[in-house]
């Protein structure tokens, strides 16, 4: 939001912040995208204000209530827009709390991916050597399997539960970031900049840190917003297998899963509205990220 | 690489822990534990799983009491017929689909391919699944949702392609695992177009009076199909990794199913075991891509012979 006040005073001559601004607003899908997803994501973080009810608050939920169809109300008069699940949970509800929990595992480990795999990237770049021969090949042989693989090997191994999960996704999440840092470091490394840094003795965590680091940034937002998605994405899938988070922590990939198993005696809206919410949250993402690429690609640079 | 996978398997995680009952008493558990070979030390372990490994025994499953290998390889041929079909599906409506949104890049009908492929590419597969389902089985009724149908062997190959039923059954499943290699396949098949469109040897088909069908067959499409077989090359490991989910979701009788049943009920043989020839399957993919590349490009054949 603090990027459309920067267009209204569009006089001054355009900053990075103001260009990048003009550039994104080309797409008018991207920003239609940006907008959807600043909707989702204050959804995700007001839930508990925003949500008809707590659909985890065993003292509302009534098992009466159980699979109502969308839009129907109860005794009480309380109308269920999207229907209630076989426990007689509000859909919304638990699909407002789903989002939380979809969103948070997914946006937490991409961001300690993304500091791990920066970390790795940028020194074995820097550093080059053993080093960067030994971490690009661990990338390079774990970036050879699918995702999805790599994580049903961890959480067949470790087991289930929030903290695995992250554990997984992040796993599975790092080798994209380090190869997308070192990429871009190996170019900066060779600037000016840089050798003028090492000809004042600044220390190696220094240059990489204040001086690498910040021309290496774009490459690594494009690569976060496009994992994030596809994080989120992992994350519903494992969920849906019954292998992600646990029952206590219900994302929209088990919210799918729980429905499964009503699909069969017609009752559509326990699997498909929390998917509809799914697909929302990671094309709005995609196409955000998609804007970003072609802002930062210098190949399409006008 | 396989080592790297396998050490990890093996080293990490409580064995014993995860398998026994918990209602089951000490001496049960006692019995249970030296049956298995888990008194032993890991190490000791893992030296007979592998000089059991070469001779083609990659230890029996804790549920099923069968050997591990001959379970998965039991399974193997429904996922290969499963991830074949929908590579199949997948190339033959890409490359078309690609190619004209490559060669008009500002129609109406090359939008919406393309916007369907970016929601391809976003639907995640388990829920894609599901809505196929609820539409064509629950709500049509046209096709069925589980399992493999009848299944008929021709020259020593059983599958479910050689029957209606069977037939009817692969459909939704493999439209289902293929709607994303769909995506990609459309992307890139659209990409190569517009590159290749350009280079003078169209021009000088086109000015040589060959017709536009001709053009794209023969000097387009064989253009466009190194970058498009590469991908699906190695992406055909990961049509068998993402079986997983797609067989989960109906029921269909392949290796996914049976690890992620493995993974629920922790037996870990079959895990390992599953994990061993994924990676064996991944290794020689990529051999083979390697190969198909040089057929097909003769610039990297040439290099590789000076």
């Amino acid at each position: 939001m603090a990027g459309k006040a920067a267009t209204t005073t569009g006089a001054i001559p355009a900053s990075g912040w103001q260009k990048f601004w003009s550039d994104f607003c080309e797409s008018p899908t991207a920003v239609g995208a940006l907008f959807v997803f600043l909707v989702i994501l204050f959804i995700a973080v007001f839930a508990p204000f925003v949500s008809p009810t707590n659909p985890y608050d065993l003292a509302s939920v009534d098992i009466m209530n159980s699979r109502l169809e969308p839009g129907s109300e109860d005794f009480e008069g309380n109308v269920y827009w999207l229907g209630t699940d076989g426990a007689g949970r509000d859909m919304l509800s638990a699909i407002f709390y789903g989002l939380r929990v979809s969103l948070g595992v997914g946006a937490f480990s991409g961001v300690v991916a993304l500091v791990i795999g920066a970390a790795v990237g940028l020194s074995a770049a820097y550093f080059g050597g053993r080093f960067e021969t030994l971490t690009m090949r661990i990338v390079d042989i774990q970036l050879s399997f699918p995702s999805i693989l790599m994580a049903l090997i961890i959480l067949a191994v470790f087991g289930k539960g929030v903290e695995k999960t992250i554990i997984a996704l992040v796993l599975v999440q790092w080798a994209y970031y380090a190869r997308a840092a070192r990429a871009s470091a190996l170019v900066e490394k060779n600037k000016e900049y840089v050798e003028a840094a090492q000809c004042l003795a600044l220390g190696d965590r220094r240059i990489i840190l204040h001086h690498i680091m910040p021309n290496c940034l774009a490459p690594l937002i494009v690569v976060g917003t496009l994992q994030t998605a596809h994080a989120i994405s992992l994350e519903a899938t494992l969920s849906f297998l019954g292998l992600g988070l646990p029952i206590t922590e219900p994302s929209l990939g088990l919210l799918i899963g729980n429905g499964f198993e009503f699909m069969y005696s017609g009752d559509y809206w326990i699997s498909i509205f929390p998917g509809i919410a799914l697909l929302i949250t990671i094309v709005s993402i995609n196409l955000v990220g998609d804007q970003l690429r072609d802002i930062f690609n210098p190949r399409l640079q006008r | 690489m396989s080592l790297i996978v396998f050490v990890g398997v093996n080293l990490v995680g409580d064995p014993v822990d995860m398998l026994i009952n918990p209602e089951a008493d000490q001496l049960e558990i006692e019995r249970v534990i030296r049956d298995l070979g888990l008194d032993r030390p890991v190490a000791e372990q893992y030296w007979y799983f592998m000089v059991n490994a070469f001779q083609g025994d990659l230890g029996r499953s804790f549920v099923f009491g069968e050997p591990a290998l001959k379970l998965i390889i039991q399974r193997m041929p429904a996922t290969m017929e499963l991830a074949l079909f929908s590579l199949l599906i997948a190339i033959s409506f890409g490359i078309p689909l690609g190619v004209y949104a490559g060669l008009k890049p500002h129609s109406k009908i090359s939008r919406t391919i393309m916007a369907g492929s970016i929601l391809g590419f976003s639907m995640p597969t388990f829920w894609v699944g599901i809505i196929l389902i609820m539409f064509f089985s629950v709500h049509l009724g046209w096709l069925p949702s589980t399992g493999r149908g009848d299944v008929a062997t021709y020259f020593g190959i059983t599958s479910s392609i050689f029957t209606l039923d069977g037939l009817s059954h692969i459909f939704l499943p493999a439209f289902n695992l293929a709607l994303f290699k769909l995506s990609s396949v459309i992307r890139l098949a659209r990409a190569g177009t517009r590159e290749v469109i350009l280079q003078d040897y169209i021009k000088f088909a086109r000015a040589k009076g060959l017709s536009e069908t001709k053009i794209i067959r023969v000097h387009l499409l064989k253009n466009i199909m190194i970058p498009i077989v590469t991908v699906i090359g190695l992406e055909f490991g990961s049509l068998i990794a993402f079986s997983t989910v797609t067989e989960t979701v109906f029921a269909w009788p392949g290796m996914g199913k049976l690890i992620i049943d493995a993974i629920y009920n922790l037996d870990r043989p079959i895990v390992v075991a599953y994990l061993m020839i994924i990676v064996l399957i991944f290794v020689t993919l990529n051999l083979i891509v390697d190969i198909l590349y040089s057929v097909l490009d003769p610039r990297v054949r040439i290099k590789g012979v000076s």
